[in-house]
């Protein structure tokens, strides 16, 4: 065992990469669930957010470019998805698990021809001095942009939901969409924005992994990101800054095992290899004490007429 | 009454002339255990499924089913493809062991190829490649270029086929770099680029400048490319894609050949059950062009060695070998036997690390 070729400056720097796609796919489907949507299509959100990102900076030769293709491709498939649940009233699981099936296959075909291919590389922030400085500047400030926006979303999310009046018109209708549309709200309307809300972060997460974090395009290469995502949300009570903790600690946690496993550590591979998810489990259910609970009308369809 | 029984007889036609074209036809299903675009282990096979179906043509109908789960999931599906009338099922992943078995016991007349297992019935045969001969060559190269003498090793599961190539490579590295250090990472799955990208990330942060891989997709010859200095092998498939540099070389599987002869022979009706395990010599095994990153004295030895694997003259585990607990394996000049290197469960001496049990 020899701890000391751990080096924690790098270690902290790539558990922040390794948790941004989580990060992003479970913000952006806190915001779906806080108003009401159960969207299980996040994986088949990602992946196609992944292929149309990678597609895009190929061909333009902008990782820029390829970020907002992924945002639109992500959002553009989430519409599918609230066509059929809020206009056909259609079942959110099944079509949910429909969306990510869909997504993947989607993806598999889109990427045929971008196999092998490597995408432009994203310039990382570098600033001058500051991202210098020892031990902090590799940390906080020797970065590519989006991991940045990860954590500043996360901030805008929860301002959103606890100050603003569109927040507060969004958890109405997550938790009842029925006083909510008495009130005349539009609950289609804020359901619609926020699913695509949900798509487009999603999409993000996924193009995060085919450009910055791999990068290159793999078919089903998010590899059930988007699953644990979901679950995510689930056990950080749908509070944004328990997504964030939980990402950060799955994906530390995750870089960590792999990093003790290469120094020889002691601890039989089993446990470490199971560490992420247990802790991360045992961390945010404990947080959850508080009584927390799922937004009201969670899965529920919701039509006028009812 | 009379348009009656014409549409009958049509339809009694139209069913024979079904069923008489399915029997011409020979049906061959694949189960894949990731896609086949992962340009590594699954698209291999898929590239042998496809030369079945240029050897055939209209003989043969194959069908394949991706990303199937080792376990419950696997027996579901093969199941499905025995009753869909698949006359010969390729299952071509480790974990797709006993659920090949069970569904085999069900469908006596259905043949079934099981890749890497070591468990047979009538019906039901397996096929391995010596993937451990490449991997021999790719230590040897590994041990000659590694300028800070740690190699980072990703593994997928601690089966015998993982741990033969980790002892294989390392016994080859060792041999022509008595300081050379092996640093082994379980990734605990076959198929998950971002994981696998983070393990190879890990290695090179704690200093290793080669990257050998027991998972199957090119996601670590994109962390080795981004890290600048550090080489890698493909596995599984070329990679030719990250060729000259960070990929050196290559281990390719190549099954075209058997699933092409496999097939022949369930159509001749000469099927019979066998186990299969071929290396260099029989061509299952290919080592990829080796690139000029690698210095030429470097490059012909590793040929040398390759060539001895491939006649026989020499062999991958061939004594004095001790076990990682010091105890006397091999003699000098003695050669493992196909028993023990089917089930090997044990590290080499020198390896400091421990198997998952």
């Amino acid at each position: 065992m020899d701890l000391s070729a751990i080096n924690p400056v790098l270690l902290i720097a790539s558990l922040m990469v390794a948790a941004t796609p989580l990060l992003l796919a479970a913000i952006g489907e806190l915001v779906v669930e806080k108003a009401g949507v159960l969207n299980l299509g996040v994986e088949g959100m990602m992946i196609v957010g992944a292929i149309s990102g990678f597609a895009i900076s190929v061909e333009t030769g902008s990782p820029f470019l390829g970020l907002i293709a992924a945002i639109i491709g992500g959002a553009l498939l989430s519409l599918l998805f609230a066509f059929l649940t809020q206009f056909a009233l259609a079942n959110q699981v099944a079509s949910g698990l429909a969306l990510t099936l869909f997504g993947l296959g989607l993806s598999a075909l889109m990427g045929q021809s971008y196999v092998g291919i490597k995408p432009p590389a994203m310039a990382k922030l570098d600033l001058p001095v500051i991202s210098d400085i020892p031990v902090i500047g590799p940390i906080l400030f020797s970065h590519d942009p989006v991991l940045y926006i990860g954590i500043a979303l996360c901030a805008a999310v929860w301002a959103f939901l606890k100050f603003s009046r569109g927040g507060l018109v969004l958890r109405a209708v997550g938790e009842s969409h029925d006083a909510a549309h008495a009130l005349g709200y539009n609950v289609i309307r804020v359901r619609i924005l926020a699913i695509m809300f949900g798509g487009a972060c999603a999409g993000l997460g996924g193009a995060y992994i085919s450009l910055i974090r791999v990068p290159q395009w793999t078919e089903g290469m998010t590899a059930g990101i988007g699953w644990i995502a979901l679950a995510l949300v689930v056990f950080a009570s749908w509070k944004p800054w328990r997504v964030l903790l939980g990402a950060y600690l799955f994906g530390g946690i995750n870089v960590l095992q792999l990093n003790l496993q290469a120094a020889g550590i002691a601890i039989p591979v089993e446990y470490l290899a199971m560490s992420p998810y247990l802790i991360t489990i045992l961390v945010l259910v404990i947080m959850s004490a508080d009584k927390s609970r799922a937004p009201a009308s969670l899965g529920r369809t919701f039509h006028a007429s009812q | 009454m009379k348009f009656t029984k014409l549409l009958t007889s049509a339809a009694v036609a139209l069913g024979l002339a079904t069923t008489a074209m399915a029997a011409d036809k020979t049906k061959v299903g694949f189960v894949y255990v990731g896609p086949v675009g992962d340009g590594g282990w699954t698209y291999e096979h898929d590239q042998g499924r496809k030369a079945v179906v240029e050897a055939f043509g209209d003989a043969v109908e194959t069908t394949y089913v991706e990303n199937v789960p080792e376990g419950a999931d696997a027996e579901r599906v093969i199941t499905q493809m025995a009753l869909q009338g698949a006359d010969l099922i390729f299952t071509t992943s480790f974990g797709y062991m006993d659920p090949t078995i069970n569904v085999a016991k069900k469908f006596p007349k259905v043949k079934f190829e099981h890749a890497t297992g070591y468990k047979t019935a009538d019906n039901v045969s397996v096929y391995s490649a010596r993937f451990y001969e490449g991997r021999a060559v790719q230590g040897h190269i590994a041990g000659k270029m590694t300028k800070s003498n740690v190699v980072g090793y990703i593994a997928s599961f601690p089966i015998p086929e993982v741990i033969r190539g980790i002892n294989s490579a390392y016994i080859h590295a060792k041999k022509v770099n008595p300081d050379v250090q092996f640093k082994i990472i379980w990734a605990y799955t076959w198929f998950d680029p971002a994981k696998e990208a983070d393990a190879a990330k890990a290695l090179i942060e704690q200093g290793a400048d080669v990257i050998l891989q027991h998972t199957d997709s090119t996601a670590p010859q994109a962390a080795a490319q981004a890290a600048g200095n550090v080489i890698t092998f493909g596995q599984a498939s070329d990679m030719g894609e990250y060729a000259p540099f960070p990929r050196v070389s290559s281990i390719i599987d190549n099954w075209a050949p058997y699933y092409v002869a496999r097939t022949k022979a369930v159509m001749d009706g000469t099927w019979e059950s066998v186990n299969t395990w071929d290396g260099i010599g029989a061509g299952m095994v290919g080592i990829g062009e080796i690139s000029d990153a690698v210095p030429a004295d470097v490059k012909a030895e590793a040929l040398a060695l390759k060539d001895a694997l491939a006649d026989g003259s020499y062999h991958a585990f061939t004594g004095p070998l001790n076990k990682q607990d010091g105890s006397a394996w091999l003699a000098d000049g003695e050669t493992a036997d196909d028993g023990t290197l089917a089930g090997m469960n044990f590290y080499v001496e020198g390896i400091d690390a421990e198997i998952p049990n």
